[in-house]
């Protein structure tokens, strides 16, 4: 009996133990990443990096300035967003409210599929089929842009979006459905009126975390995005994204040298971005937690 | 004028139904019908948007699949899928690249799955709500989060040049695996919470504890979910390439790897320096749109059987 008392202790802490697993790899990860991008701060100041507006590292003497980079990323993920957002609560609002069961069973798959495209196949579609028919279609120099870049993250994050505000739709109560209907409202009515409010926090949390999986995407910028480290003046200009900076420089960086410091500082900031996004998301999915009726 | 008002008003109280379209002259059942059937046509048009909207999503998949299989079936052949690129990458075939990609996404889910699995056991059996639930999670969301690009720098930093082991498949794989870890404790958790209390009860009330429950009733339950969650963990690290740019994956080695310090081909990798830095990117298009195939291949076909599999354990769970 002593013996079983003392397996069974033991096994929850080992469990727990390895649970904390999770936690001690996020934690790694900034350890390592200031470890190697805060020395840069020794050659630039804070301010001069995060506003400077030339990055030249491979210059003499280089230029570290990433708010041409910040603004592409920034850029690339609002307006993938603009693409997104309705189209990704759209479709939700299909699956959960309009769609008969038999076609949302076989339209949640397709949608789940899109989702597990891998990124580098998007980008080559991206980069090999969608830039030159914009460059026709729009009669620009280059179809690797910032929109091409956008549209192509939209239809990546669209799943996310999708599949955890379809979950949230899902959790409203019928009874509020039933009220709705039976006062006399049209279905649309219900659905804008009384579901989506009761849902909203759900809706929200998907949207960031759509959000947050654009902005940190890297393959479709790195291929689509065009590369040119510039603030854009157009939505067809060419932009360089903080990720595709990061993939395409560090290969060619000198271990330890500024320059490469410099990717990990862009490193930093990139993580900061999507630690927000998802400290956020977590928030509002915890503080305006959907309980029932409560909700509305 | 008054004759006709008055004549519309008595109306209103005949029940002959025959002259019920009669009503269609009071101001009030006017205005009302027409509200109505505005508010219909609201709907029907904002309906057929939403319908829009679900059919260009399925449409993008389709449109993506069908100009990949259209371009990348003719590059497919047995030389293709079982030689080595040879003359500069223009030609031969993707063995090593198939090879390194099922090495790293395999080393992957062999990290991933025993720490995941393990701390779903404890999200889900062991830990009470409180603070320290709370935090364990949001450590999991946050590690979700964390873009595919800072997951290779952590691995450079930490695998390849602090542990040494220099760019190989061990730091690629430790690296995905790290990645993949909230994908496995995901589906692991839904498992375990698809299992009915029932069963917990039944075993514990035969006198077995806590342990003896979950090994033996909780466990074998959840198993097939499990699996499923461990086929999609090996197809989301065989699509995966910034993590495996600075950690595994190399442009071109003439040798299979012989022990898990060597460096790899991988398809993603792969695809990526033919289409952008390849010494004639158009030249070898069609070996970019035949390797791509097979990477879409391997990952939908894992996921197509994941996701099949699960809807039917879900109906299952269901009944």
């Amino acid at each position: 009996m002593l013996r079983r008392n003392t397996i069974e202790r033991s096994m929850k802490s080992f469990f727990f133990v390895i649970a904390t697993a999770s936690i001690a790899i996020l934690a790694a990860i900034m350890v390592f990443l200031f470890a190697e991008g805060l020395p840069i701060f020794e050659t630039v100041s804070v301010t001069d990096f995060v506003f400077g507006k030339y990055w030249y590292p491979t210059f003499e003497p280089p230029e570290f300035g990433i708010l041409s980079l910040i603004m592409a990323s920034v850029l690339v993920t609002a307006v993938s967003a603009a693409i997104s957002i309705p189209l990704g609560v759209m479709t939700a609002v299909y699956l959960a409210e309009i769609a008969r069961p038999k076609v949302a069973e076989i339209v949640k798959p397709v949608v789940e599929l899109l989702a597990a495209l891998p990124s580098v196949v998007i980008g080559f579609f991206g980069m090999v089929l969608v830039a030159p028919f914009l460059q026709r279609v729009f009669d620009i120099p280059t179809g690797l842009n910032l929109f091409n870049a956008s549209l192509m993250l939209a239809f990546m994050s669209i799943p996310t979006i999708c599949s955890i505000s379809e979950d949230a739709i899902h959790s409203v109560p019928n009874a509020l459905r039933e009220a709705s209907l039976a006062l006399g409202a049209t279905h649309l009515e219900t659905i804008v009126k009384v579901i989506i409010p009761a849902s909203i926090s759900g809706i929200s949390t998907a949207v960031i975390l759509g959000m947050s999986r654009a902005i940190g995407e890297t393959m479709v910028v790195l291929m689509v995005a065009g590369g040119a480290a510039m603030i854009p003046e157009s939505i067809f200009d060419p932009v360089r994204p903080m990720p595709a900076s990061i993939a395409a420089e560090m290969a060619e960086a000198p271990f330890r040298s500024d320059h490469y410091y410099a990717l990990f500082a862009t490193g930093v900031v990139l993580f900061l971005f999507t630690f927000l996004f998802n400290l956020i998301a977590d928030y509002v999915s915890n503080k305006y937690r959907q309980v029932g009726e409560a909700s509305l | 004028m008054d004759m006709e008002r008055t004549a519309s008003e008595t109306d209103l109280f005949q029940t002959d139904r025959r002259k019920r379209p009669m009503e269609k002259d009071s101001p009030f059942k006017k205005m009302a019908g027409a509200g109505l059937r505005r508010r219909k046509a609201l709907q029907s048009a904002v309906f057929f948007l939403i319908r829009l909207a679900a059919v260009i999503n399925g449409a993008a998949l389709f449109v993506i699949l069908f100009f990949m299989v259209k371009n990348g079936i003719g590059a497919i052949n047995w030389t293709f899928l079982t030689q080595p690129p040879i003359d500069s990458m223009t030609r031969g075939g993707i063995l090593p690249c198939i090879v390194g990609t099922l090495a790293l996404s395999l080393g992957a889910i062999v990290i991933a799955m025993p720490i995941g699995v393990a701390s779903a056991i404890y999200l889900n059996e062991y830990a009470r709500p409180g603070k320290v639930l709370r935090l364990i999670r949001l450590g999991i969301n946050n590690l979700a989060g964390v873009p595919s690009i800072v997951f290779g720098l952590f691995g450079l930093a930490l695998f390849v040049v602090y542990f040494k082991m220099g760019v190989s498949i061990a730091a690629g794989a430790l690296t995905l695996g790290a990645m993949t870890l909230p994908v496995i404790i995901g589906a692991t958790e839904e498992a375990l919470r698809a299992v009915p209390d029932t069963y917990r009860e039944a075993s514990l009330g035969l006198g077995a504890t806590k342990w003896q429950t979950i090994y033996r009733v909780v466990l074998p339950a959840a198993m097939p979910g499990i699996l499923t969650g461990g086929i999609l963990g090996i197809s989301r690290a065989a699509g995966e390439t910034a993590p495996i740019m600075f950690t595994a994956a190399v442009f071109f080695t003439p040798v299979l790897p012989s022990s898990i310090f060597d460096e790899v081909m991988a398809l993603p990798y792969h695809i990526y320096v033919l289409a952008t830095a390849g010494t004639e990117i158009a030249k070898t298009r069609p070996l970019q749109y035949g390797t791509a195939l097979v990477l879409i291949a391997l990952v939908l076909g894992m996921n197509l059987v994941a996701i099949v599999y699960r809807s039917h354990l879900r109906k299952k769970m269901r009944n």
